[in-house]
């Protein structure tokens, strides 16, 4: 009897464990092994690095997305926010690299102001967050392309792109290290402390949870969301700096950012109109979204196919997740 | 939001949203004001204002399946999509050929309400969030479309072209073919067992499936319509293109701006309340912007720029007294 009752309570035990793990992690170690074997590249400490860089910034901007989320809205205003990040880094530093550290100085206060505008509009107009960072979307979009004249000519001096290029030599154990890395766990550390470890981040969560009641408890529901947008905008213009670094100054380097970090927290379990979710969820989607994108470039499919996919992993992803909520309850 | 709700019944006047006839006379106001001031008179005349209005039939015939949507508590992110989907298979069926008009209109209605099932059935079955389902189901579309096609794909005959290019007297077949399906829409909201469903359900989803009322349905329905709508929007653009290619719909950015003249049509984005009126007005508002830019010489980026203030300001004009919270 007794050994029967130990095994249920350890099975329970094993079940709950097994419950608490995020998903995401579980479905990204099972495609990063799939990537592996095509690669084994991948499974070198120098591969996973290159990984983790390439998938920095979508982590970040997922990251940033989360508080919007969890709050109950959603920013779709970071794609452009991107955009005009790499592309204001090229018209502002003017291919002078003394004037990086000022111009990136510059690009966190736009970010601060669109953020701004977006919680304003949000928590003043009460104009629904869909349609508030719909307008920013067009109207920033439309900004990067008036600033650039439309075709953006230049490029991005070296200690501008340092962010997403440098690479430290020589580390040991793991080999290389690039500073993208660097930055990507210090944004995680970030977030994981102001959404799990400080009382704004409760407040998020409640907020999101019911936001009657959490003004009723005492919570200043408007700074909440102020902040929660103010963040998300900050996200993407730490991650527009790091994607000027990877590649040139285009018009369309943020096109569909939004859509892919909406899509990276909800798979890693966070639930949409808010009340729940963690950045390990949401870092997790981002870089399961990227092995997956990793793992389809490496099966020969071209670009279009890979959207298929990642339509069909989303709407799985989320029925599993809606499914095991069923069933847990 | 539920704080809003009165103990008595609101007086019958407060029923009707006041954002149509509010969006009517600012649209028909800006429209005046700025030909007026610019000098160009020419664009009060017959003319001018069929123009204006012909700028409305795209996004106007997308727009009123989106209203369904959105009453009925969803939403539709797949319809620029579809729309690219409609209009190239319909060019690459057709080939120029006028024998096959009616085939591949049949075909691409088909296909669009085949998308509706699968966008309800995500939805309602297996209870993701329509935000999400649609998206997936529009990533779907758009690649299988662009793996096959890369550009314009087949023609349509001279016959088709008629669609978008014909009128009766002086007004066009495709404006008074909006106005036609903006009435049927209106009739089927206010007069059908249906339209009463799909305010039920967008208002309180629990509430209505507890009276009885079939709501996976419903949204299934309601999707329906939409694709469909989208169906007909991409038919009418490859008439007006005279050819398909995978990118019209997303060019036109047809998925936000139709979701922003429902909502500023007065429409809740929450579900449950508002009409093909209203959004039919939005999407005037918005055609009145263009003409109007266009009569100011307003550039295409300031004009972006301008655009998206627009829809922020449009909408918070009446969202902006809502007691209790919005996210």
């Amino acid at each position: 009897m007794t050994v029967a009752i130990q095994g249920g309570r350890e099975r329970a035990r094993a079940v709950a464990l097994v419950r608490r793990v995020n998903f995401a992690v579980v479905v990204f170690l099972a495609l990063y092994v799939a990537v592996g074997l095509l690669q084994p590249n991948y499974l070198e400490p120098a591969g996973a690095m290159n990984f983790l860089r390439r998938a920095a910034p979508l982590a970040i901007l997922a990251s940033g997305q989360l508080f919007v989320l969890i709050s109950g809205g959603f920013d779709l205003s970071v794609g452009s926010l991107v955009t005009l990040t790499v592309i204001g880094g090229s018209m502002l530093t003017a291919n002078d690299p003394s004037k990086t550290w000022s111009t990136i100085a510059a690009l966190y206060a736009i970010g601060l102001f669109v953020g701004l505008i977006n919680g304003a509009v949000v928590a003043y107009l009460k104009t629904p967050s869909i349609i508030a960072t719909l307008g920013t979307l067009l109207s920033v979009n439309g900004a990067a392309m008036m600033w650039s004249g439309g075709s953006p000519r230049g490029y991005l001096p070296d200690n501008f792109r340092m962010f997403g290029r440098f690479v430290f030599h020589d580390v040991p154990v793991i080999g290389i290290f690039p500073l993208a890395v660097a930055v990507l766990v210090a944004v995680c550390a970030l977030a994981q402390w102001g959404l799990h470890g400080t009382v704004f981040g409760r407040r998020v969560l409640a907020v999101g949870d019911n936001p009657r009641a959490a003004e009723l408890a005492g919570v200043r529901v408007e700074f909440v969301r102020l902040g929660v947008f103010v963040i998300s905008a900050l996200s993407a213009v730490t991650a527009g700096v790091m994607l000027g670094g990877f590649g040139g100054v285009s018009v369309d380097v943020g096109r569909g950012l939004e859509l892919q970090a909406i899509a990276a927290c909800v798979v890693g379990g966070v639930q949409l109109l808010g009340g729940r979710g963690t950045v390990v969820g949401a870092v997790a989607g981002a870089l399961t979204l990227t092995a997956l994108f990793a793992l389809l470039t490496l099966l020969g499919l071209p670009q279009p196919l890979k959207d298929t996919a990642q339509g069909f992993i989303l709407i799985a992803a989320v029925a599993i997740g809606a499914w095991r909520r069923r069933r847990a309850v | 939001m539920s704080d809003q709700q009165a103990i008595a019944p609101a007086p019958a006047w407060r029923r009707y949203s006041a954002a149509p006839p509010l969006l009517l006379v600012g649209s028909i106001l800006l429209y005046v004001g700025v030909a007026l001031w610019t000098g160009q008179t020419r664009m009060l005349e017959t003319d001018g204002v069929i123009g204006l209005l012909q700028r409305m039939v795209g996004l106007g015939i997308v727009a009123l399946g989106q209203t369904f949507a959105i009453i009925a508590g969803s939403i539709d992110l797949s319809v620029a999509n579809l729309i690219s989907v409609a209009a190239v298979l319909a060019s690459f069926i057709m080939q120029g050929r006028a024998d096959m008009m009616l085939a591949a209109v049949l075909i691409v209605l088909a296909v669009s309400a085949l998308v509706g099932v699968v966008n309800g059935a995500i939805i309602s079955r297996l209870q993701v969030s329509p935000f999400i389902a649609t998206l997936g189901v529009g990533l779907i579309l758009q690649g299988l479309l662009s793996a096959s096609f890369t550009d314009f794909a087949g023609s349509v005959p001279k016959e088709f072209q008629l669609v978008a290019y014909s009128t009766f007297g002086v007004v066009p077949y495709s404006v008074a073919a909006l106005f036609a399906l903006a009435a049927l829409a209106s009739f089927v909201l206010w007069a059908t067992r249906f339209g009463a469903h799909l305010y039920a359900v967008g208002g309180n989803a629990e509430g209505a499936r507890l009276a009885g009322i079939r709501t996976d349905l419903v949204t299934i329905g309601a999707h329906v319509v939409c694709s469909l709508s989208a169906g007909l929007t991409g038919l009418y653009l490859a008439s007006r293109l005279r050819s398909g290619a995978p990118w019209v719909g997303r060019d036109g950015v047809y998925d936000l701006e139709s979701i922003a003249v429902v909502v500023i049509g007065g429409t809740l984005l929450a579900g449950g309340r508002g009409g093909v009126w209203g959004t039919l007005a939005g999407v005037l508002l918005f055609a009145t912007l263009d003409a109007a830019f266009n009569m100011l010489g307003v550039s295409a980026y300031p004009k972006l720029v301008l655009r998206g203030a627009i829809v922020i300001l449009a909408v918070a004009v009446y969202t902006f007294r809502t007691r209790g919270h919005v996210a």
